[in-house]
């Protein structure tokens, strides 16, 4: 990512520039939904063919979500979310959400949810044997600015074992959600961190066959973005399908 | 220039401790006149029920009007309106439910009207990408025959995106794979 691409692009004008249809994504930009290396897709995927669907006006609008479940000025610091501190290597994740034309994205819900540094998840299914954390919930959520921005502070997750296959240890990562300003972006993933060594052995990072393609789950480091004698920054910025071709598709 | 899209990645076992909210199951605001539900289960290749999983409804109002972030489409009138919905379980039997009301029939760019219906995402641990399926109504037998997107539906799969009236609403089950499989779009 150069300096330019992070300057300020256009914004969308509400109605007039709001697209007809999204482009379509074409098989190899997600991973498939059959994936051997991951054995919970083996009962989880479709085995008959997706049916083309002429999108529609459902397809290319989508809610504003912000005022439901946005609770206060603090749900984007998941370091602040209790009476002490968490536990941890405390850290910014900060970035713009975009279309693949390079639009910024405003106004747009961004939620997170984490593991604890210790690589251990607030829920009752995570078991293994590390300590939980009574300061940090693991969950933020934060609308991005009108240049698509949005930032977190939270404390750097830590990589935990799963039961995939012997040995299997998860990336650390953070779980993003991204609801677009369409049905059609609606996007769910997850961002790592820069030269994680668990990378190789990942089958759900690896889902993704093109390397260039899991390039883009990796959030950099930035040193010009830490914040002296505070937080380390890491910086990541997600790209949501854009504009289709064909205006009227739906006529087709 | 265009930029690549950033893939997608599990929703993963754990996504109740950040997405699912108490009023996420309702798309309407409590008291909405004509108010109904839509409930149903989720089955996964073994025909077993699918404990942990994440469905989120889109849809228009009775007029054919959305909730829409930028008023798309001529926004919705009616009090309350989200049109959106999210259902998130860690540890369920499976089932389902929202609230919301029958949507309207809704004009397509070119003209076409489509038959009242509901977008569907369903994530799950398991899944590396979400499903997208549409909910149509079997009460609308005369709206479905001419709806372009149900057209491109084989015959024999168009039952399993027809909602059956029920006491209150509706009722829809989701399988995943295997037989009666749900038809899930390529959007």
């Amino acid at each position: 990512m150069t300096e330019a691409q992070t300057e300020p692009r256009q914004i969308y004008e509400p109605i007039v520039d709001t697209p007809t249809s999204y482009v379509r994504e074409g098989p190899d930009i997600h991973p498939p939904l059959d994936s051997p290396g991951y054995k919970s897709t083996q009962l989880r995927h479709p085995k008959q063919p997706l049916v083309y669907l002429p999108q529609g006006l459902t397809e290319v609008t989508g809610p504003a979500l912000g005022p439901a479940v946005i609770l206060g000025e603090l749900d984007h610091d998941l370091t602040r979310q209790h009476d002490g501190e968490p536990i941890g290597e405390r850290i910014s994740i900060s970035g713009r959400v975009f279309d693949t034309e390079g639009k910024p994205l405003r106004n747009t819900l961004v939620e997170i949810w984490q593991a604890n540094a210790c690589g251990r998840y607030r829920h009752r299914w995570d078991r293994w044997p590390a300590p939980l954390d009574p300061n940090f919930s693991g969950a933020g959520r934060c609308l991005t600015d009108d240049e698509g921005r949005y930032r977190f502070v939270t404390i750097k997750p830590g990589p935990y074992p799963w039961g995939n296959h012997y040995n299997a240890w998860r990336p650390a990562h953070v779980h993003f959600s991204l609801l677009g300003r369409a049905f059609a972006q609606r996007l769910v993933t997850q961002m790592y961190f820069p030269g994680d060594p668990l990378f190789p052995y990942d089958p759900i990072f690896n889902s993704v066959r093109d390397e260039a393609a899991r390039e883009r789950m990796v959030s950099r480091f930035s040193m010009h973005g830490s914040q002296p004698d505070w937080a380390l920054a890491y910086e990541w910025d997600i790209y949501l399908r854009g504009p289709g071709a064909t205006p009227f598709e739906s006529a087709l | 220039m265009i930029w690549p899209s950033t893939p997608s990645q599990t929703v993963g076992p754990y996504f109740a401790i950040g997405l699912p909210w108490p009023a996420g199951p309702h798309a309407v605001a409590d008291g909405t006149a004509g108010a109904i539900t839509i409930s149903g289960t989720v089955y996964d290749g073994a025909g077993s029920p699918i404990p942990d999983f994440l469905l989120e409804t889109w849809q228009a109002d009775p007029e054919g009007r959305f909730a829409d972030m930028w008023g798309y489409g001529g926004p919705s009138e009616l009090d309350g309106f989200r049109g959106f919905s999210r259902c998130g379980f860690e540890d369920g039997d499976g089932s389902f439910e929202i609230v919301t009301v029958k949507p309207g029939r809704v004009t397509l760019h070119g003209g076409a009207i489509a038959a009242p219906h509901i977008d569907v995402s369903l994530f799950a641990r398991g899944m590396l990408h979400r499903v997208v399926t549409r909910w149509y109504f079997a009460d609308e037998e005369e709206a479905n025959a001419t709806d372009p997107a149900l057209a491109r539906v084989p015959p024999e799969r168009r039952d399993t995106l027809l909602a059956k009236p029920v006491d209150g609403g509706y009722e829809i089950d989701l399988r995943l794979q295997g037989e009666g499989e749900t038809v899930f779009f390529d959007l």
